[in-house]
């Protein structure tokens, strides 16, 4: 076991690298990506690899994501680089009517083995057309896969896994955990869809995804101040999401609080929730932006963050007994 | 070949894709609820079907250069485009239908046509969704060191949207192995395109960006051949992207039952006198050929056609568990 620590963007660097090298039809298409990504996710790569793998491309989302399209029916594993998923409206044809459905609408005569990177998530001041976490869009697609990594040693197993995927794979690294530093084992393989037990607890279940976590962390440590034992599981792929582990877990805790950075209303938190409540009866809580813009002043940002004193407000309300 | 064999290969081609789409528009009947009419459910080929009637030499011109290794996309007007390419016309009347023999399995139809066995990477239901997924599969083939090329045809309407910019910018910037085919049939669903389109179009529009446009008489099928072939081989050798400006006519409404009672009938008039069809058969017989001979290429189309409807009446219907199929690998089949 060899830990090297790193950055969540440079562990993104070494798995785009690790594939490329395995595989000679990986190519990254984006703009910036040859000087290295705007977050230095491919910082290097086209040095070793160069212009003809790694692709500079003009500003056309929708041929980057339609051009993906084309490039992976025709025997090639691309990576497409939308900079943030707010840009990724631009490409939204590409992605959900031609990328999600090709392998379906065409009886399984091609696949689209692609990746879309589109980092999702509140970005310090840069307001609403910068900060969206839409990932509730992606992952009520068929044929769409969704990650959200919110480690940086989930981000190198994870975007490993999602280029080996065969299918297209929405993925959402955050904006704001790039900078993250973290030890890497490059032999841990992460499948898709399998969420992270992050901690044990017996009074609640609490499920979250990507930066959130952190968020979480901080409220769980202050919830077991409290007494109260959270379970606090990351779910980390999306579609699929992985139920057995939130449902074993709830069922266990009798109460589940989701907490996501995107907007409440009609977020993914309302699927997990329904599911559960479906599933188990048991008490459950959503907790998710309110549905407004993310303003520019710092008082207007965050009314749209969602903070660790609102998620403990949250889980001793999940755990107070119902009053009719 | 000489030009009367290479023509009568032509015309064959072209009585196909009519005798097929003649077919298919009559077993459409009753079935779309589109335009006002009602549907009752009984026809057997279902949903919106577009129909190339009098476009048939632009499909048969172009794709008469083209091995089943080079790709091609298309538009929801995609039968002869498909037909052209060398698809089997049994599976695809079985994929009208919607029949498990299709070769979508009866998950596309008409409007999502496609085999790729052929190169045919699909019709599509999005206006101009094609051209980004011709120029990234023309890159393949550049990255791939392949001599294939890839051919995208769309139509005038699709130059009014983005992706026909960000694809020929693209293909000109990367000097893909990608033509460009504009079928220009003067119409955009109930919409005349000219109005519509700012400039002098799809030509003018293509030569800004440096890329080289040729126009060409659509419905003169040789004239067609001879301008693709000049084209496909530029491309072919490595010298970028062109674009085949083709004037032809919509000769039918937008879809099969729509009587396209907005136009002027003397513009319709004057098209059907101008069927590629017709011309060809005219330049046939001026090299020599006979009646009878095209009434016999005449007839093997028609004969194809029966025996495909046939096989596709018999033909079973998909399982309903097909419909969970072909999703994704990760997590279909587990969670719907
Ligand atoms: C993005 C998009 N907008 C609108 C439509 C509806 N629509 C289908 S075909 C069509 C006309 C397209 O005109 P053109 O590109 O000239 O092709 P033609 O039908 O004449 O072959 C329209 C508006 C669509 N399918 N996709």
């Amino acid at each position: 076991m060899v830990l090297n620590t790193m950055s969540y963007s440079q562990a993104a660097v070494l798995a785009v690298q690790r594939e490329m090298e395995a595989d000679e039809r990986v190519v990254v298409m984006g703009e910036d990506v040859g000087r290295g990504g705007i977050f230095g996710q491919y910082k290097g790569l086209q040095q070793t690899f160069g212009t003809h793998r790694i692709i500079d491309t003009p500003i056309s989302e929708a041929a980057i994501m339609g051009g993906g399209v084309g490039m992976a029916l025709a025997g090639m594993r691309p990576v497409v680089e939308m900079r943030v998923v707010d840009f990724t409206l631009c490409g939204m044809d590409e992605i959900i009517n031609q990328a999600a459905k090709n392998r379906y609408m065409f009886g399984g005569q091609g696949r689209v083995p692609l990746v879309a990177r589109m980092p999702i998530g509140i970005w310090d001041a840069s307001a609403a057309q910068h900060s969206q976490s839409l990932e509730a869009w992606f992952a009520h697609i068929p044929g769409l896969v969704v990650v959200c990594p919110g480690s940086v040693q989930d981000n190198y197993s994870l975007l490993r896994a999602a280029m080996q995927c065969g299918d297209p794979v929405v993925y959402m690294e955050h904006k704001t955990l790039w900078g993250l530093e973290g030890p890497v084992d490059e032999s841990v393989q992460v499948p898709l869809g399998q969420a992270a037990v992050l901690r044990a607890g017996d009074r609640l279940t609490m499920v979250s995804w990507s930066r959130q976590m952190q968020v979480c962390q901080v409220a769980c440590d202050q919830l077991a101040a409290l007494g109260i034992q959270v379970e606090l599981i990351d779910l980390r792929t999306l579609w699929p999401w992985d139920r057995d582990t939130v449902l074993k877990s709830a069922a266990k805790t009798g109460h589940l609080l989701v907490v996501h950075e995107a907007i409440q209303a009609a977020g993914f938190g309302a699927e997990i929730a329904a599911t559960v409540a479906e599933t188990l009866g048991v008490r459950v809580k959503r907790l998710g932006a309110p549905r407004i813009p993310v303003g520019y002043a710092p008082v207007l940002e965050a009314v749209a963050r969602v903070s660790a004193e609102q998620i403990v407000a949250a889980a001793q309300n999940c755990l107070k007994p119902v009053t009719q | 070949m000489p030009k009367k064999d290479a023509l009568a290969a032509l015309y064959l081609c072209m009585a196909r894709i009519r005798a097929f789409e003649n077919a298919a528009e009559i077993l459409s009947q009753g079935g779309v609820s589109a335009y006002n009419k009602t549907a009752d459910g009984s026809a057997k080929v279902r949903g919106p079907l577009h129909l190339s009637t009098g476009q048939e030499g632009v499909a048969a011109g172009v794709c008469a250069h083209l091995t089943p290794r080079d790709y091609l996309t298309s538009t929801h007007r995609g039968h002869g485009h498909t037909l052209a390419k060398g698809a089997d016309l049994g599976r695809m009347m079985c994929e009208l239908y919607g029949k498990a023999t299709g070769f979508n399995g009866g998950k596309g139809g008409s409007m999502h046509i496609a085999d790729f066995s052929v190169g045919m990477l699909g019709a599509n239901g999005v206006v101009a969704a094609g051209l980004p997924i011709a120029v990234g599969a023309a890159h393949a083939q550049k990255l791939q060191g392949r001599s294939d090329i890839t051919v995208c045809f769309f139509g005038d309407g699709a130059t009014n949207r983005g992706p026909f910019l960000e694809a020929l910018n693209w293909a000109q910037v990367h000097q893909l192995p990608v033509l460009f085919v504009c079928e220009d049939n003067r119409w955009s669903a109930t919409t005349a395109s000219g109005p519509m389109i700012a400039g002098p179009g799809a030509s003018a529009r293509s030569e800004s960006l440096g890329i080289a446009a040729h126009l060409v008489d659509g419905n003169d099928v040789w004239a067609v051949h001879e301008k693709a072939a000049e084209l496909v081989q530029t491309v072919r050798s490595g010298h970028g992207p062109r674009l085949l400006h083709a004037l032809t006519y919509r000769v039918k409404g937008h879809v099969s039952v729509d009587l396209a009672a907005y136009r002027d009938p003397r513009e319709v008039e004057a098209a059907l006198k101008n069927d590629p069809i017709q011309n060809a058969r005219r330049a046939l017989l001026a090299l020599g050929s006979s009646d009878a001979a095209c009434d016999q290429m005449d007839q093997q189309a028609q004969a194809e056609v029966q025996s495909a409807m046939q096989s596709a009446d018999q033909a079973p219907w998909p399982s309903v568990s097909a419909a969970y199929t072909d999703i994704q690998t990760t997590g279909a089949g587990q969670w719907f």
